[in-house]
């Protein structure tokens, strides 16, 4: 009929036809019609109103809520306090050193993001297990020439991503050992690997991070104290680990069992079957699945709140209830929203680009070894 | 395995639990680490304890904690706030990593017992009111028969609300929403006449609206829910140094002694005794243990009673909260300070 006729009709068409296709359209099919116009009116009014209230009637500086337009958001609340959202309660004078650990990753991520940069999976690799121990030592200070600042003091997006990345970098290696040890052969190996993982992947995060700040003081002789950003990077870092072994268990699984013999049979031990022929294969198998565990463990930083650390979320929640600015829930949460789906559209961009170039490199190296020597 | 890790915890926490509760001198622990520990809200109970925009905390509970730290220390801020949410803060007393709560909990007979907990006076007496349109012309709870009300589902609000209007004979309709913003929303789109919560809180929601002028607070209360500052039962002599700076707050207003006129009162002061608690007579603050000008420190430091309530939630403050019952019993209100003697 109608539809049929468009299938076969070619591209470029004059204005006419296109009217007279669009008519047809409309007479073959006129619920769905009726439906796309619902929802085109829809997305016009209430798309409208989203600009309405959050450029047109908006205001951007003011110094409480009262002096708010009532009609648009209250973007100057976040704009006060962007520096606390940021930063947390890090000494002002010391903020750059915060800077640079809070703009050393999406750098990073840019330069493994640019179009044909050959050092870029040395760059990535490299920086990120560099990353925690460099940010670490950056903020908190001790060393000659930085002054030392307590990590209660971090707080903010800059917590978020301290605690997101290190605890991510830091359950990796975990992670693969236990993936190695859950396929062990032997088996007092798989059973100590399988006994952590279903431990620590059976409880709550809350629950660990309740267990370590509350009971941990209980076990620990008086006047022994962790501070309560290690307590909750070891928590969610063993936590994450034991998520992460999972996923790259089933990457190990995915290498066929020809691969090891192979590799045996060419004299190859072990570690340097599982390094050069293995793991390899493994992990680019399984990437999609560690760039979620990675969302999945940034959005799950949040609940360092247990512990009494002010990440992005709870600073935001915490600066609702200042008196001079009442009443912004919507605004605030719109931008930990904004921020959170940044950081992590941003990975999963980062992700799909680490995929085509693998697969790319898959498909070149067959043809690579066909050629004559 | 993982069965064997969990008994082996559990049995580890039945023996370390009494071995450390019996220690407790706490007041010795908290000298010797040169910082007390309070345990506060998230920084989102407005009024009693919220973050600034440079990050500092200031409320009425945060205050009495810097008191607190006055008192043992001579210096307000020798205090560290540990943020601590509501489900967690009596677990994190019991385990001693905090040395008191001053968290807007309402002191109640199994907090008191069950709990082992002590508290150490009322700092605010708050109770749960309702928050009406003022457009429905209503000023006495009687006449909110019929009225759809909103309530945070799960909170004793909601069972003080069904109760109150059962025994009263009063029809209504809950409408229940899980936070304070929600309520809000539905009480702003008039799907509920009334919101009902804390006082206190009521008076501080009623700001984040977009009109508050078209609202009122109702006088009459449907509940008792007195806040307080919680410790331990372990040392007594930590309970009475934060009872004791509690009633000095609250006689210094009596007295009319201000963080202004402190020092020339303590310097001149006839009254035998102004004379007794600012140090210049007797050995008041030996008896606690502390110096014997610890009072003229916590005056300095944050004020009288009456300096913080209005600086956090009274006229000084964007609350604009009544004083209430939380006036001096000499002005109709429930604050009463034993006697210095």
């Amino acid at each position: 009929m109608a539809t049929s006729s468009l299938v076969r009709s070619p591209v470029s068409q004059s204005p006419v036809t296109a009217a007279r296709r669009l008519l047809a359209v409309v007479v073959a099919n006129p619920f769905g019609t009726a439906v796309s116009l619902g929802l085109a009116y829809l997305a016009w009014t209430l798309g409208g109103r989203i600009v309405d209230w959050a450029f047109v009637e908006a205001t951007w500086v003011a110094s409480s809520r009262a002096e708010c337009s009532p009609d648009g958001a209250c973007w100057a609340f976040i704009v006060n306090r962007l520096p606390q959202f940021a930063f947390g309660f890090y000494p002002e004078a010391e903020r750059w050193r915060a800077w640079i650990v809070l703009l050393a990753p999406p750098l990073l991520l840019a330069l493994a993001m640019a179009p044909d940069f050959k050092g870029r999976r040395k760059v990535l690799i490299g920086g990120f297990c560099l990353y925690p121990v460099a940010a670490f030592v950056m903020l908190s200070g001790g060393v000659p020439g930085l002054q030392p600042v307590a990590s209660d003091k971090w707080g903010g997006l800059l917590l978020t991503m301290v605690v997101g990345i290190g605890a991510f970098v830091f359950s990796f290696p975990i992670a693969i050992l236990l993936a190695l040890g859950r396929t062990s052969q032997l088996p007092a190996v798989r059973l100590l690997a399988t006994g952590f993982i279903e431990f620590w992947r059976g409880m709550p995060l809350i629950a660990i991070l309740f267990m370590s700040v509350i009971m941990l003081p209980l076990f620990l002789p008086p006047g022994v104290e962790f501070p309560r950003l290690t307590l909750a990077m070891t928590g969610i870092t063993l936590y994450s680990a034991a998520y992460l072994a999972e996923v790259a268990r089933g990457g190990l699984q995915a290498v066929g069992r020809g691969q090891s013999e192979a590799a045996n049979a060419l004299g190859f031990g072990f570690w340097a079957t599982q390094g050069y022929i293995i793991m390899p294969q493994a992990l680019r198998a399984v990437l999609p699945g560690i760039v979620n565990s990675a969302i999945s463990l940034l959005k799950d930083t949040t609940y360092v709140m247990v512990v009494g650390l002010f990440d992005l979320l709870n600073i935001v929640t915490a600066a609702l209830s200042d008196p001079n600015w009442l009443g912004l829930a919507t605004e605030g949460y719109v931008f930990v929203g904004l921020v959170f789906w940044s950081l992590c559209f941003g990975l999963s961009q980062v992700s799909a680009r680490l995929e085509r170039d693998s697969e790319r490199a898959h498909s070149r190296a067959p043809s690579g070894e066909r050629k004559p020597q | 395995m993982k069965r064997h890790a969990f008994w082996g915890l559990v049995g580890l926490g039945i023996l370390a639990t009494p071995a450390l509760a019996g220690e407790g001198d706490r007041v010795n622990a908290i000298k010797s680490r040169g910082e007390l520990v309070c345990g506060t809200s998230t920084g989102t109970t407005i009024g009693l304890s919220t973050l600034d925009a440079s990050g500092k905390w200031a409320g009425l509970e945060i205050d009495y904690c810097r008191a607190v730290a006055a008192a043992m220390f001579g210096d307000a801020t020798k205090v560290k706030f540990a943020p601590l949410e509501f489900k967690n803060a009596f677990a994190a007393l019991q385990s001693g990593s905090v040395d008191m709560l001053a968290r807007a909990a309402a002191w109640t007979y199994s907090r008191d017992t069950e709990m082992k907990f002590d508290y150490a006076g009322v700092y605010m007496y708050d109770g749960q009111g309702f928050l009406v349109k003022k457009s429905l012309g209503v000023s006495k709870l009687a006449e909110l028969g019929g009225a759809s009300v909103c309530v945070s589902a799960g909170t004793t609000s909601e069972l003080n609300l069904s109760d109150y209007f059962r025994s009263n004979g009063l029809e209504y309709t809950p409408i229940v929403a899980n936070s304070r913003e929600q309520n809000l929303a539905n009480l702003e789109a008039g799907r509920c006449d009334a919101y009902t919560n804390e006082r206190g809180g009521l008076a501080a929601s009623r700001l984040g609206l977009g009109a508050p002028d078209d609202y009122v607070i109702l006088e009459e209360i449907i509940s008792k829910e007195p806040l307080g500052p919680i410790v331990q039962q372990d040392d007594p002599a930590f309970r009475d140094i934060a009872s004791w700076t509690l009633f000095t707050l609250i006689a210094a207003e009596e007295k009319g002694i201000t963080s202004a006129n402190v020092a020339e009162m303590a310097a001149s002061s006839e009254n035998p005794e102004i004379q007794r608690m600012l140090g210049k007579t007797g050995d008041f603050g030996a008896k606690l243990g502390l110096a014997n000008d610890w009072v003229v420190k916590v005056i300095s430091s944050v004020g009288n009673y009456g300096e913080i309530f209005d600086r956090n939630l009274g006229n000084g403050s964007p609350v604009k909260l009544a004083r209430g019952q939380n006036e001096l019993w000499s002005n109709g209100g429930l604050l009463y300070a034993p006697p210095v003697r």
